[in-house]
C-alpha cells in the first residue's frame, strides 16, 4: 500500500482506539470513585447492576441519554448549549499530545520504515499546547454558570473561574522547572529523559519534590476536586455552575471533569514520575522497538495513572473543603512564591552542575 | 498551496470575529467574539512558523486576559446595548465620508508600494523557544525589564485603587 495511506490508517487507529479507551475509562472512573469512597465509608459502592456494580456506568448512560433536556425558560440559549461543548472539547484535547508508550518500529512488522511513537502527534510545544487546552476549558464553567440565568450557577461561576486562574500559575510555574531540567517542551523528549529506572525520574533525578507538590496541588485545584471543590459545593450552591443542566449536558460536564483528572494525572506522570518508564529497566517485555516493549510500556503508564486516580479519590474521601478565602490566599500567597522559588532553585542548581 | 488555504481560513475567520464584535448587541457576545479572534490569530502565528508565540498567545490572550473580560462584564452584569431613539447625524454625514477616506488612502498606499519584498514565507521562521529566549535575555534584555517594572506599577496602581476607603 502507498506510505501516506498506511499513516493515514495508522493514525486513524491510533485516534479511535485513544478516544474510546479515554471515554470508556472516563466511565469506569465514575464506578471506582464510588466503589473507593463507599468502602472508605463502611459501606458497599454500587453492587447490584452487573457483578460489582460493573454495569452501572452503562446504565448511567442510558439513563443519561433518554432523560429529558431541558433548557430553562430565561437562559441564553447558544451560550448554554456551547458551555458544556467547550468543557468538554478542551477536557479531550490535550489526549492528542500525550505519548502512551515507547518508540514502536514498524518496519519489524511490515507498516512503513520509520518507527511510530504511540502519541497521536509529537508537537515541539506539547507542553504548551496542554497549559492552552486548560486556560480555554475555563469558559466552559464561566460561561454555564452566568447563562444558566440562576444565582446558584452565577456563584459557582464565578467562584470557578477565579479559582482557576489562580492556580493556573503555580501549575504553569511549577512545570517550569522539569522544563530546565529536560531542555525541551517536547513531550516525549522529556519523557527520555527519564529513562534508565526509578532514581532517574524527575522526581528523585532531578530533584523536582517540591515542584511535583506545586503541580499536584494545582491540578486539584484546576480540576474542582475536592479539597478545592468549593465551585461544586453540594452543601452550598446545590450543584454550583451546572446547577441548570439536565441529561446530556451535565453528562458532558462530568466527562470533562474527569477528563481533565486524567490530563492532569497524565502530565503528571509523564513529567514527575518518569512516562512509560517502569521502576527498573528490566522490568520491561521484549526488546526497544517492539510491539510487546511498546504494550508493556503503556502498562507502566496505565499504572501509574491508576495510582493517581486512586490518589484522587482517596483525597476526596479524606480531606474536607477549603473555605474561599482560604482556598485564594492558599493559592497566591503560599504555592505561587514555592512555586518561584522552586524555578529558582531549579535554575540554581542546574547552573552548579554545568560549571 | 495548502498553507495558503489555511491562511486565507483563519484570516477571514479573524475579519468575521472582529466584525461580529461591533455588530453584537450583547457584550459578552462581543467577548467571545475577541476570543474567536485571538484564536484565529494564534493559528496565523502557526502557519508562519512562531510555535512558541502561538501557543503563548493562547495561554496569555485567549486564555487570562479575555477571562478577566468575561468575568467583569458576568459580575457587572452589563445589558444590551440600548439603541438611542435620535440617529445622530454627526456619524452619518461626517463619519461615513471620513472612515472612507481613510480606508481608500491606506489602500493606495499599500498598492503604490515600490520597496515591496517577497513578503514573508509562510513557515519561514526557524527559531524556536530558544530562540527567542536568548534574544529576549542578551539583546532585547533592557525593554523586558522595563515592561517588568511597568506591569508592577499597573499591579500596584490596581491594588491602590480597589483599597477599601479608612
Amino acid at each position: 500500500m502507498n506510505e501516506t495511506i498506511k499513516l493515514i490508517i495508522f493514525n486513524a487507529v491510533k485516534i479511535l482506539v485513544v478516544t474510546h479507551v479515554l471515554l470508556g475509562a472516563v466511565a469506569y472512573t465514575v464506578w471506582l470513585e464510588r466503589k473507593l469512597i463507599g468502602r472508605m465509608q463502611n459501606r458497599w459502592g454500587p453492587t447490584r447492576v452487573g457483578p460489582f456494580g460493573l454495569l452501572q456506568p452503562i446504565a448511567d448512560g442510558l439513563k443519561f441519554i433518554v432523560k429529558e433536556d431541558m433548557l430553562p425558560p430565561g437562559v441564553n440559549k447558544p451560550l448554554f448549549i456551547l458551555a458544556p461543548a467547550i468543557a468538554v472539547v478542551f477536557g479531550l484535547t490535550p489526549l492528542a499530545v500525550i505519548p502512551f508508550g515507547p518508540m514502536l518500529d514498524a518496519a519489524r512488522y511490515g507498516w512503513g520504515e520509520k518507527a511510530q511513537g504511540l502519541q497521536i502527534t509529537d508537537v515541539n510545544i506539547g507542553l504548551l499546547v496542554i497549559l492552552a487546552m486548560t486556560s480555554i476549558g475555563v469558559y466552559g464553567i464561566a460561561l454555564s454558570g452566568w447563562s444558566s440565568n440562576s444565582k446558584y450557577s452565577l456563584l459557582g461561576a464565578l467562584r470557578a473561574s477565579a479559582q482557576m486562574i489562580s492556580y493556573e500559575l503555580s501549575l504553569g510555574l511549577s512545570l517550569v522547572g522539569v522544563l530546565m531540567m529536560s531542555q525541551s517542551l517536547s513531550l516525549r523528549a522529556i519523557v527520555d529523559t527519564q529513562a534508565g529506572g526509578i532514581l532517574h525520574w524527575n522526581i528523585f533525578a532531578g530533584l523536582q519534590i517540591i515542584g511535583f507538590f506545586v503541580y499536584v496541588t494545582s491540578a486539584f485545584a484546576e480540576n474542582n476536586r475536592i479539597p478545592f471543590d468549593l465551585p461544586e459545593a453540594e452543601t452550598e450552591l446545590v450543584a454550583g455552575y451546572h446547577t441548570e443542566y439536565s441529561a446530556m449536558k451535565f453528562a458532558m460536564f462530568f466527562m470533562a471533569e474527569y477528563a481533565n483528572m486524567f490530563s492532569a494525572s497524565s502530565i503528571a506522570t509523564l513529567l514527575f514520575l518518569g512516562g512509560w518508564h517502569p521502576p527498573h529497566p528490566a522490568m520491561m517485555l521484549g526488546t526497544e522497538g517492539s510491539l510487546a516493549y511498546a504494550l508493556s510500556g503503556v502498562f507502566w503508564f496505565a499504572f501509574k495513572i491508576f495510582l493517581f486516580i486512586c490518589f484522587y479519590i482517596w483525597i476526596r474521601a479524606t480531606l474536607p473543603r477549603f473555605r474561599y478565602d482560604q482556598l485564594m490566599s492558599f493559592g497566591w500567597k503560599f504555592l505561587l512564591p514555592l512555586a518561584l522559588a522552586n524555578v529558582l532553585a531549579s535554575g540554581l542548581v542546574i547552573a552548579l552542575r554545568n560549571t | 498551496m495548502v498553507h495558503q488555504i489555511l491562511f486565507f481560513v483563519f484570516a477571514g475567520l479573524c475579519v468575521a470575529g472582529a466584525l461580529n464584535l461591533l455588530f453584537q448587541k450583547h457584550p459578552i457576545h462581543s467577548a467571545l467574539s475577541l476570543i474567536v479572534v485571538m484564536g484565529s490569530l494564534a493559528a496565523l502565528f502557526l502557519l508562519l512558523g512562531a510555535e512558541f508565540v502561538a501557543a503563548i498567545q493562547i495561554i496569555v490572550y485567549a486564555g487570562a486576559i479575555m477571562v478577566l473580560f468575561v468575568y467583569v462584564i458576568m459580575l457587572l452584569n452589563a445589558g444590551e446595548e440600548e439603541k438611542s431613539p435620535d440617529n445622530s447625524s454627526i456619524a452619518l454625514y461626517i463619519g461615513v465620508p471620513a472612515i472612507t477616506a481613510i480606508v481608500a488612502f491606506v489602500l493606495l498606499l499599500l498598492v503604490r508600494r515600490n520597496d515591496v519584498h517577497d513578503g514573508v514565507q509562510l513557515g519561514q521562521f526557524m527559531g524556536g523557544t530558544k530562540a527567542i529566549a536568548m534574544k529576549l535575555f542578551t539583546d532585547f534584555l533592557l525593554p523586558f525589564e522595563v515592561t517588568s517594572v511597568l506591569i508592577l506599577i499597573a499591579i500596584m496602581g490596581a491594588v491602590v485603587l480597589a483599597r477599601k476607603e479608612r
